[in-house]
């Protein structure tokens, strides 16, 4: 299963896009409380979103983002049937896409 | 088995590639920029802001809105939406000044997208959010001071 959820909401001509992704963003700061060992960072690094195969938002992230990440966008326009996708690349280098068809 | 035709057939094959590449056709264009170490290094927030926009002026405005919670009970979790109504906005930086990293967050947005961006938040204690949008005009930013009970990082 795709660790992206993608819902979208059209209204006065525009479309509001949220994402909802599954990951651990760890910081490598904090601490393991059972073993007490550092946990190595491991977070997203790069998102992207397309519409219709053409890139319109490029995002670097850092440790400062919340587990689970959640972002959300306006964009311009967007027609019934517009293919959105979103893409991610963390810094162990796993990644992952996900696509939506606009409703 | 490398016979000599079809050593002949790859290398002409490779040349093509090479040529094409050169002439940027394989390569997509490059609009955005990389995701840098330097820019995400633990410094604090004035460093961070001047390896991020070297020097240029970055000036306080009112059409940059933050809407975050003044108090958050757990800094784990920070919804944050940063919206403008400045025209050209080219792209929507998210700093937390006290974080270890300061720069959150990033949006390098296409003219297809409005100034418009939410995320979560991780606040280590007690800091301003700082929102700083780049526009074809200048650097604009706003700032707003949030309330930290609980810290964000296994605190």
């Amino acid at each position: 299963m795709s660790s992206i959820k993608i819902r979208t909401k059209r209204f006065e001509g525009k479309t509001q896009i949220r994402t909802l992704i599954t990951h651990p963003m760890e910081t490598g700061r904090s601490k393991d409380p059972k073993t007490n060992q550092p946990i190595p960072a491991h977070f997203i690094r790069e998102l992207k979103l397309s519409h219709n195969g053409k890139a319109v938002m490029n995002c670097q992230v850092g440790m400062s983002i919340s587990k689970d990440p959640y972002f959300a966008f306006m964009l311009k326009g967007g027609e019934p049937g517009d293919q959105i996708k979103i893409e991610w690349v963390d810094n162990l280098g796993n990644k992952d896409s996900e696509e939506h068809v606009l409703k | 088995m490398t016979t000599r035709r079809s050593f002949l057939k790859k290398s002409l094959a490779f040349s093509a590639c090479s040529f094409a590449s050169t002439l940027g056709l394989l390569a997509p264009p490059k609009v955005f920029a990389e995701w840098r170490v330097e820019n995400f290094k633990q410094v604090p927030l004035e460093e961070s802001l001047k390896r991020l926009f070297k020097d240029q002026k970055i000036t306080e405005s009112k059409d940059i809105e933050i809407k975050i919670p003044l108090i958050a009970e757990n800094g784990a979790i920070v919804p944050i939406t940063v919206s403008s109504s400045l025209p050209g906005v080219r792209a929507v930086s998210i700093f937390v000044a006290k974080n270890p990293v300061p720069l959150a967050v990033r949006f390098e947005l296409s003219p297809d997208l409005d100034p418009f961006v939410s995320a979560r938040l991780k606040m280590a204690e007690t800091s301003e959010v700082i929102a700083v949008a780049e526009t074809d005009r200048g650097f604009y930013s706003a700032r707003q001071l949030v309330k930290v009970t609980i810290g964000g990082c296994g605190g």
